[in-house]
C-alpha cells in the first residue's frame, strides 16, 4: 500500500484502507498522546498496512510492535490511558480479538463507572472484522454484537472511505472507550473523498439512499450488498430506502424510527448470527416504536446461526441479494 | 531519541538472528532468586535498621492489625457486604505503601485495602467497594492508587502501561502491583510480566504467596520451584522474602522500586506469607486447613516478629506500645463512626459515568427509574407501588 498522505487539493481517490492510516498519521501528528499499539503494526504496517508508515514517522515509541498476546495489549493500554495517554489498539483479526474480552468488559467498559468519573480511558480498539475475504477458519468473525450489548463502550463500523477517515479520528478524540469494527472486506473500495469534509459524528445515522417502498437498516460490510440490493430491486417494482447506522452504539433511533414509520415496511441486515443479534435488538426496537405505523413484521436477514463456515462455503452463509430481497418479498404487500 | 531504544534495552540489544547464535541471549544467573527467603528481623541487618523505620513499621503493623479485626468485625454487624481480611499478611501491607513515594502508583487487589489504607486513603473511601455503595470510593488520579481489582491479576498489565507511559513522559514514578499466589496462574499475569520485561517497565510485582487461592494449596497451583523463579522466564530479577518479616520485606520492595526508578526494569517479587483468616468472612478455612498449620503460622505473626526485634533492640519502650495502641484505637474509632451511618445513596447516580455523554436510551431508562422512585415514594416509605 502506498503510503497515504494527505494532499491539499480536498478531493482524492483512496482505498478505505488508506484512509484509515490517514485518520492515524493525522491523529497522531495533532495529539502527542496518541500511541499506535499492536501486533505487528511496526515495520510490517499491521497484516492490512493500516498502521503502513507511522513507526517511520512517529518512532518505535508512538507506533509499538508489542508481544502477541491480545489481554496484554489491551491492559497494557488501560495503564497507558490512566497515566494520560490516547492509546489506539490494533487487534489483528475479530477472533484473535478475544483473549482481551475480559480486560475489555471488565475494565475498558467499566472504569469511567467504576470511578465516579475520575478515570475515563480514551481507548480506541481497532478490530478489523466480518467476511467474504476467503478467509480461513478464524479470520471472519462478525463479532459485533458482544460489543455492543457491554454498556460503556461505543461500538462504531464505518462502510465507507470517507467514514473510515472521519469516524476513526473522532473515535481517537473521543473521551469513552471506542470499539472501532473495520469491515475488511471494504478495505480495497476505492471512492472519491475528502479528508477535509466532515462527516456525521459518531451516534448518528445516514440514509444511503432515499426510497418509497421499504427501507433496509444495515452498517458495516452489509452496506454495499443492501444497495445493490435495492438497484435489483426496482426490477419487481420496489423502491428501497438504505439506512447506515454507523454506530451500533450510540444507537440513533430517532433517525432510524423517523425513516421507518415514514415507509411502515423495514428489513435490518448484518452478516453475523441472527440469534441474539444486533439486528434482533434493533427490530424489536423499531417495532416497540413504530408499532403503529408498520404494514409488516420488521424482518432481519442475517448469517445462519452457524460458527462462521470455511471460505469456500461463506457465500451460503452471508447474506446476499437474493436472501434480502426474499425478505423484502414477505413484507405483506398489498395484492 | 527515542525510550525503546535498542542501545538502552538490554532485552533488545539482541544481534539479528542468524544461524550459530549463541543461547541464552541473556545470563539467567543474576535473575535467580535467593534459596532461601530474605529475612532481616533477627539479623544483624535489624541492628543497623534506621530504629525510627522500625518504630514505624511497627506502629503502622498495629493499626494495620487493628483494621482487620475491626473490619471484620462491621462485616459481622452488617455494616460491610463482604471483607477479605489480610490479617496475617500485615507486613506486606505496610511495607508496600511505605516503598512508595507520593508520585508512584499503587495496584491492589479487593485483598489489599489495608495497602490503600496505609497510603494515606481514607478507610470509608478505601472500603465502599466492600461496603456495597461505590464501586471505587477514592480518587485513582489524586491517591495514585488504581482502583481495587477483583477479576484476578487482570490490574499486572494496568501497572505495566501506567509504568510504561511514565517512562516515555520521561517521569520518575515507578508502579507496585499486589497480588496473590492463585494470581499468578493467570494468563494476564503471564502477559503482564512479559510486557514488563520487554518494555522495560519501571514496574514491580508483589506476590502474597499466602498458600491457599481461597481453598487450593500452593501444590495445586503451581509446579514452579517457588512462584519467584517464574521471573527467569521473562527474563526479569525474581526475589524472594520472607512476608511476615516487616523490614525484610520493606527492603525488598525498596530496593526493587530503587531499581525500577533508576532504569533497572521490572522485579518479581514473592513474599511468603500466610493468611490467618478465612478467604473472608462468608467461607470456612475449617474445610481446607489444619488447625496446626494454622498455630504454626500464629507463632510466625508479623506483628510478634516486629515486636521481639524491636524488643531486642531494646527500642519497644512503654512510650511506642502506647502510641501503637492508641494509634490503633483512633483508627478502629474511625471506622466504627464512619460506618455507623448508613451511606447515602443516590439511585440516579446509576446512569451519572456509563459515557461522557448519556446516550438516548439511558435518558429514557433514567427517566423510568425516576418515575419508579416517584411512585415509591407516593405509595409511602418502604412501601410497594404496585
Amino acid at each position: 500500500m502506498s503510503t497515504a498522505v494527505r494532499d491539499q487539493s480536498g478531493l482524492r481517490t483512496g482505498t478505505m484502507a488508506q484512509a484509515l492510516n490517514l485518520a492515524l498519521r493525522d491523529a497522531m501528528r495533532a495529539d502527542k498522546t496518541v500511541h499506535v499499539l499492536g501486533e505487528d503494526v511496526g515495520a510490517l504496517g499491521g497484516v492490512f498496512r493500516i498502521t503502513d508508515g507511522l513507526t517511520a514517522e512517529f518512532g518505535p515509541d508512538r507506533c509499538l510492535d508489542t508481544p502477541l498476546a491480545e489481554a496484554g495489549i489491551l491492559g497494557t493500554a488501560v495503564g497507558m490511558a490512566m497515566y494520560g495517554l490516547r492509546p489506539v489498539v490494533e487487534m489483528q483479526f475479530d477472533a484473535f480479538a478475544y483473549p482481551a474480552l475480559e480486560q475489555l468488559f471488565s475494565h475498558v467498559a467499566k472504569m469511567r463507572n467504576r470511578t465516579a468519573g475520575k478515570l475515563p480511558l480514551p481507548i480506541t480498539v481497532r478490530i478489523p472484522y466480518g467476511g467474504g475475504i476467503g478467509g480461513v477458519e478464524h479470520h471472519s468473525d462478525a463479532s459485533e454484537a458482544y460489543y455492543a450489548h457491554t454498556p460503556g463502550l461505543h461500538v462504531v463500523t464505518p462502510a465507507t472511505v470517507a467514514d473510515a477517515y472521519g469516524l476513526l479520528r473522532e473515535s481517537i478524540a473521543s473521551d469513552d472507550p471506542v470499539v472501532f469494527l473495520e469491515p475488511k472486506r471494504l478495505y480495497w473500495g476505492k471512492a472519491e473523498w475528502d479528508p477535509a469534509a466532515a462527516v456525521e459524528p459518531i451516534g448518528r445515522a445516514v440514509l444511503r439512499r432515499p426510497g418509497r417502498s421499504a427501507v433496509l437498516v444495515t452498517y458495516g460490510p452489509s452496506l454495499p450488498v443492501c444497495l445493490e440490493a435495492a438497484e435489483a430491486a426496482k426490477a419487481e417494482g420496489w423502491d428501497l430506502a438504505v439506512l447506515d447506522l454507523r454506530t451500533l452504539v450510540p444507537f440513533d433511533e430517532a433517525t432510524a424510527c423517523e425513516v421507518v414509520r415514514s415507509l411502515g415496511r423495514a428489513v435490518v441486515v448484518h452478516e453475523s448470527a441472527g440469534f441474539g443479534g444486533a439486528g434482533a435488538e434493533i427490530a424489536a426496537r423499531l417495532t416497540e416504536k413504530c408499532f403503529h405505523h408498520l404494514a409488516a413484521p420488521v424482518l432481519r436477514v442475517t448469517g445462519f446461526d452457524v460458527p462462521y463456515p470455511p471460505p469456500m462455503l461463506e457465500h451460503h452463509h452471508l447474506p446476499g441479494v437474493d436472501r434480502i430481497l426474499d425478505a423484502v418479498a414477505r413484507l405483506q404487500w398489498e395484492e | 531519541m527515542t525510550v525503546l531504544d535498542h542501545r538502552n534495552d538490554p532485552v533488545a540489544a539482541v544481534p539479528g538472528w542468524r544461524p550459530g547464535a549463541t543461547a541464552p541471549r541473556t545470563d539467567p544467573a543474576p535473575l535467580l532468586p535467593d534459596p532461601e527467603p530474605h529475612r532481616a528481623l533477627g539479623t544483624a541487618a535489624a541492628d543497623a535498621a534506621d530504629p525510627e523505620l522500625l518504630r514505624e513499621l511497627y506502629r503502622r503493623l498495629v493499626a494495620g492489625r487493628r483494621y482487620n479485626q475491626q473490619a471484620t468485625t462491621l462485616t459481622k454487624q452488617g455494616r460491610l457486604a463482604v471483607y477479605p481480611a489480610s490479617t496475617g499478611q500485615e507486613a506486606c501491607q505496610v511495607a508496600a505503601a511505605l516503598a512508595l513515594r507520593p508520585q508512584d502508583w499503587l495496584f491492589p487487589s479487593y485483598r489489599d485495602t489495608l495497602a490503600v489504607v496505609a497510603r494515606g486513603v481514607d478507610p470509608l473511601q478505601a472500603l465502599t467497594l466492600l461496603r456495597g455503595d461505590a464501586h471505587t470510593g477514592y480518587d485513582p488520579r489524586a491517591t495514585r492508587t488504581a482502583p481495587l481489582c477483583t477479576p484476578l491479576a487482570t490490574q499486572v498489565p494496568h501497572a505495566v502501561g501506567l509504568a510504561h507511559a511514565a517512562r516515555l513522559a520521561g517521569d520518575d514514578t515507578v508502579a507496585l502491583a499486589l497480588l496473590g499466589d492463585g494470581g499468578t496462574s493467570e494468563g494476564d499475569f503471564h502477559e503482564g510480566l512479559n510486557f514488563a520485561a520487554v518494555l522495560h517497565a519501571p514496574v514491580v510485582f508483589l506476590v502474597q504467596n499466602n498458600g491457599y487461592a481461597i481453598s487450593v494449596p500452593l501444590t495445586r497451583q503451581s509446579a514452579a520451584p517457588t512462584l519467584a523463579h517464574k521471573a527467569v522466564g521473562y527474563g526479569m530479577p525474581g526475589r524472594l522474602v520472607d512476608g511476615n518479616d516487616a523490614l525484610a520485606v520493606h527492603q525488598v520492595l525498596t530496593e526493587a522500586v530503587e531499581r525500577a526508578r533508576s532504569g533497572g526494569g521490572p522485579t518479581l517479587v514473592e513474599a511468603l506469607t500466610y493468611r490467618l483468616d478465612a478467604h473472608t468472612n462468608a467461607d470456612d478455612a475449617t474445610r481446607y486447613r489444619q488447625a496446626e498449620e494454622v498455630d504454626a503460622w500464629r507463632a510466625h505473626d508479623p506483628v510478634r516478629l516486629l515486636e521481639d526485634a524491636l524488643r531486642g533492640r531494646g527500642l519497644l519502650d512503654e512510650q511506642l506500645a502506647a502510641d501503637a495502641a492508641e494509634q490503633a484505637e483512633q483508627l478502629a474509632a474511625r471506622m466504627r463512626a464512619e460506618f455507623h451511618a448508613d451511606p447515602e445513596l443516590d439511585p440516579m447516580s446509576l446512569f451519572a459515568h456509563v459515557y461522557a455523554e448519556p446516550t438516548q436510551q439511558l435518558r429514557e431508562q433514567a427517566e423510568q427509574l425516576a418515575a419508579e422512585l416517584a411512585a415509591e415514594a407516593e405509595a409511602g416509605s418502604g412501601g410497594h407501588s404496585r
